[in-house]
């Protein structure tokens, strides 16, 4: 089994890679809808900062986050100490850190492209990984192209934002909803696979209070650490329940 | 160049001693965005990286980790929701309603017809409108 996965990963016809390329595009419309027209808004608020296009494409490629970025620019333009922005870069996105918990195993099949994966490891791009129902090397490669498009997608919204700026004629407010949309269908998709709903109710359920009590600003965090803590006590509950039925 | 400095040392009061760095070596300041910049990557890439960082080769991910990688997806799935709609739980005044509306719009469309495009479609579209109309 193995060695079939890997002749087909150094052989793939034609016609797999093409199927693979467009399947990849489709689940990466959402994306595609959301980081364009955000980083475009990066891109206007770059520029309005002093910092030209080729900046924020630079910012894109290298740092490539979302809300981050956002707080960056300000960082920037008004000269803070690297230690602000350390700290600011590791209290935004230590989240991520969570996020390869559930791919380490798939990444380390992934060969060259594992550097990639992980760079490329945002909020959106982990949640459309967590939906595909595909399996082996073709899944593999799905996440790899949509890893691909999705960050393609970032940088060219920063680079029109930048060189475009306010000269867009139409209004597209409201437009980056259909990421909140995604998610709200990938949870229903867990929702109704799910064994048990408790993962899903206490994510719910940390995220609100942490929001209520933290604020918007840094609520995420902390829920991902409650949350996780939480999970990992509920798992080995489970273990031991499990094992006392089988010795009763 | 000074003038923009003093105005931002004016509204962000709190890094004056920062802005007043930079100003000293105003020349390098090519050199500090592009410095910033890698530090930024560096810790992102880094903490993306973490999990494999600390288990590669001979050190295996430890059962309760794998076990705990295996249910996050659903309870992230529900952060990040809580994430988008932020400001419609904090305040109820910034359009909620419309947040709202077009959350159960994605809802139940995708639980009658479980076709992710056409729900994100309808979905956006009523926040699009809602948020111009309401």
């Amino acid at each position: 089994m193995q060695n079939t996965n890997t002749s087909q990963r150094k052989n793939p016809t034609h016609e797999q890679n093409k199927n693979i390329l467009k399947e990849a595009f489709v689940k990466s419309i959402p994306i595609l809808c959301s980081y364009l027209f955000v980083s475009m808004a990066y891109g206007i608020m770059m520029e309005e900062a002093g910092f030209h296009w080729y900046y924020s494409l630079l910012v894109s490629m290298s740092v490539y986050t979302g809300a981050f970025q956002f707080v960056f620019v300000t960082l920037l333009s008004s000269g803070a100490s690297f230690l602000t922005i350390a700290l600011t870069a590791f209290l935004m996105n230590s989240r991520q850190s969570f996020y390869a918990l559930t791919f380490v195993d798939e990444f380390a099949k992934m060969g060259k492209r594992k550097l990639y994966m992980i760079h490329t490891m945002t909020d959106e791009t982990y949640a459309v990984n967590c939906s595909l129902t595909e399996q082996g090397e073709t899944k593999r490669g799905l996440m790899f192209f949509v890893a691909l498009f999705s960050r393609c997608y970032w940088m060219i919204g920063a680079v029109l934002g930048g060189v475009l700026g306010q000269l867009l004629p139409f209004d597209m407010e409201g437009i980056d909803f259909c990421m909140t949309a995604l998610f709200v269908i990938i949870f229903i998709d867990q929702w109704e696979k799910a064994q048990s709903h408790f993962p899903a109710l206490i994510g719910l359920t940390a995220a609100v209070v942490c929001l209520l009590i933290v604020g918007p600003d840094y609520f995420l965090l902390p829920s991902l650490i409650i949350t996780s803590a939480v999970l990992m006590l509920w798992n080995c509950r489970k273990e031991r329940d499990q094992n006392a039925d089988g010795i009763a | 160049m000074l003038t923009a400095l003093h105005s931002t040392e004016n509204t962000v009061k709190t890094m004056t001693a920062e802005v007043a760095n930079i100003a000293a070596g105003a020349g390098n300041r090519t050199r500090y965005v592009l410095l910033a910049i890698l530090l930024a990557a560096v810790i992102t890439f880094a903490l993306r990286a973490l999990p494999f960082l600390i288990f590669h080769g001979e050190r295996k991910m430890p059962e309760f980790l794998v076990k705990l990688g295996a249910v996050l997806p659903a309870a992230i799935m529900a952060v990040l929701i809580v994430y988008c709609l932020k400001s419609a739980i904090t305040d109820w005044r910034t359009n909620a309603l419309p947040q709202i509306l077009a959350v159960l719009t994605v809802g139940i469309s995708y639980k009658w017809k479980h076709n992710t495009l056409l729900s994100i479609v309808a979905g956006t579209a009523v926040y699009m409108i809602l948020i111009r109309v309401l």
